[in-house]
């Protein structure tokens, strides 16, 4: 294998991996967006979305099996069930703390990541849970470059999810009032926007890609337990720093950019593979010292 | 903000501030032991419980009091860093893994005695806050939480990677120390020497909180401009909170690794360090009373709730979250302003 085909390879690696990373850190961003809150239950919530697609493949693959078909369907109904946990989710527990101090409301999200995770962990007994599909391992062989199709299937789901959330930011009314919120929430209110049902569909859409990522995870890599989200949690997060939280692009291009800096990372000499977190959040914390609004993130003045 | 005035950070302390009778029965109950004389009545009768209950209660008591006065010693620690100077801090095992790790190398791997040790430990855990803490204290507050949170994974990781520390499987066979002759080694020994740490680390807090320094951190705290403008210098505030909250975790390390015997990096995960946090904060951030309280309900609630199985950390979870939700400054909060 050459120097070149090894590269392709890296970049495949990456860009499957990115696309995990940038579909988690979006709800980040967005969430951030509007209400300046880091939520620290949102891997959780990707951890959810795998337990709720597996159960959605459990109830559809009767009928349409467990082919890409049913994954898809499995992954709508995760992504309905997890959004909606995402507004309760944001309705029971940050909404009343939302004039709390600062600290508290971190706190707080802390507390539901907690819940999220021991809910699993009682109803799994801390298993790993086999997430099998019908998924065959064919592919197209580029010379020495192998692409799978569940690769090929799985990036291109994430590139239309995203597609889809930037097209309706950009152009439909809740995504334009979605954007002023981020800027002033008070404005907003004056100028009759309903703000808290903003937010809501906010933490409908940002959980609902936190479980198509958790869905597509699951079926790609085959199994599911209850502490899959914190990892890819503090990774999609360094994702969206990357790009500059708050900025949907950003977490897009963070996202894919933290994947392959992963991929081809820990292929430099002297870096081995187990030191691929280490070299992940080196970078978080290297980003946010030296260019903390990222790459495509507004500077703005703290406000406490 | 939806129907309240924006946050600041001094809403916890005006919610209670104002009043100048406690109306809440918890305030009452609190502001019973307020008064010095009473103080010094309750000090000494919990000495005296913590003397007397190992004699009284099994050995599984006593070990699992012994874990709570270990929780002891790193929430006060970490309430110096998130309570005092007001700097969120999600990786605090780091540092209670810097003193456990440095320990467990110099005795273990090179024979070095326990007590000599110790200093070394120290100035690894100085150290360590003053290189995450350097760089870092300039950032606005959620972005310094996740750099700690970073700072923590990293150091957990390298603690797994490196093969001095024994990689993931960890350092065991820690020598146990020995004091004038007296070998610290049964459950009872451990007990003491940690009451004796939970002790010292009281009243050290006690003392940081009333002095220059304390009042630095407080100033800074609410208006970090305000402070600057009045000659306080912000950065090396927050630096001494840093340094002072990870030598009281290396303090902590030392003693849970001749403790235990063996240390292995799943003990300093990121879930250590949001405990610690959530004793502190269920507590009541900077009080310290609270924040002790908060170290046995962290510790002692799992046990007793130990009879729901595998329900018990869920149930504990919701617990948590009810309690931010209905009482978000804490059980027993501050409340200096």
């Amino acid at each position: 294998m050459t120097w070149y085909d090894s590269f392709l390879q890296q970049l495949v690696d990456g860009l499957v991996l990115g696309s995990f990373y940038a579909l988690v850190a979006l709800g980040y961003t967005m969430v951030f967006g509007v209400i300046k809150l880091l939520n620290f239950a949102h891997g959780d919530l990707y951890m959810t979305g795998a337990f709720a697609g597996f159960g959605g493949l459990s109830l559809v693959s009767g009928f349409l099996g467990a082919g890409w078909l049913g994954i898809f369907v499995a992954m709508l109904l995760a992504m309905l069930a997890v959004g909606c946990l995402g507004v309760v989710i944001e309705r029971v527990a940050y909404h009343p703390m939302l004039g709390a101090p600062r600290l508290s409301i971190l706190i707080t999200a802390l507390a539901v990541s907690l819940v999220l995770q021991n809910a699993a962990l009682a109803l799994t007994g801390g298993q790993y849970t086999a997430f099998s599909t019908d998924l065959g391992f064919g592919g197209i062989s580029l010379g020495n470059l192998f692409l799978s199709y569940n690769q090929i299937v799985l990036v291109a789901a994430a590139a239309v999810l995203m597609i889809a959330l930037e097209l309706f930011v950009s152009k439909t009314l809740y995504g334009r009032a979605m954007r002023a919120v981020s800027i002033d929430k008070d404005m907003c209110r004056m100028m009759g926007i309903n703000v808290s049902a903003v937010i809501a569909v906010t933490f409908f859409i940002g959980s609902g890609l936190a479980a198509a990522a958790g869905t597509m995870a699951g079926a790609y890599y085959g199994s599911i337990w209850y502490f899959m989200g914190f990892l890819i949690g503090l990774k999609a997060f360094t994702a969206a720093v990357i790009g500059g939280i708050g900025s949907i692009t950003g977490a897009m291009l963070g996202g894919l950019i933290l994947g392959l800096l992963e991929s081809f990372g820990t292929h430099i000499p002297f870096i081995g593979s187990e030191w691929k977190d280490v070299f992940t959040f080196s970078i978080l914390i290297l980003v946010l010292v030296f260019k903390p609004t990222g790459l495509l993130g507004k500077s703005e003045v703290e406000r406490m | 903000m939806d129907k309240h005035s924006p946050p600041t950070p001094t809403d916890v302390d005006e919610h209670d501030a104002g009043r100048a009778k406690p109306r809440h029965p918890l305030q009452k109950l609190y502001a019973a032991f307020e008064s010095p004389g009473r103080r010094r009545a309750l000090h000494l009768t919990i000495l005296a419980i913590l003397i007397v209950t190992p004699w009284i209660s099994s050995q599984y008591t006593t070990v699992i009091l012994t874990n709570a006065l270990l929780y002891v010693v790193l929430c006060l620690g970490l309430n110096v860093v998130v309570g005092y100077a007001g700097l969120l801090d999600l990786g605090y095992a780091a540092f209670f893994a810097v003193g456990a790790y440095t320990v467990g190398i110099l005795t273990q791997q090179f024979g070095v005695n326990f007590w000599a040790a110790i200093p070394f430990a120290l100035m690894a855990a100085a150290l360590a806050g003053v290189i995450i803490g350097g760089p870092t204290l300039r950032l606005r507050s959620d972005y310094l939480a996740i750099v700690t949170l970073g700072f923590g994974e990293i150091v957990r990781f390298t603690a797994r990677n490196l093969e001095i520390t024994g990689g993931a499987s960890g350092l065991s066979h820690i020598p146990e120390p020995s004091l004038f002759g007296w070998h610290i080694d049964s459950s009872i020994d451990f007990y003491y020497v940690f009451v004796v740490l939970a002790v010292l680390a009281y009243i050290a807090s006690q003392r940081l909180f009333d002095s220059r320094l304390g009042r630095a951190w407080l100033y800074v705290r609410h208006d970090e401009d305000a402070a600057e403008a009045m000659g306080i210098n912000r950065v090396a505030t927050k630096l001494a909170a840093y340094v002072t909250g990870a030598i009281f975790g290396a303090i902590g390390g030392i003693f849970f690794s001749v403790n235990l015997g063996a240390i292995s990096p799943e003990s300093f995960s990121f879930q250590q360090s949001v405990l610690i946090l959530l004793a502190v904060v269920l507590g009541g951030m900077g009080k310290i009373p609270g924040v002790i309280l908060g170290a046995f309900i962290v510790v002692l609630g799992p046990e007793l709730l130990r009879d729901f199985g595998t329900l018990r950390l869920l149930i504990f979870a919701v617990l948590l979250l009810l309690i931010m939700l209905f009482r978000p400054s804490g059980i027993w909060p501050e409340k200096r302003s």
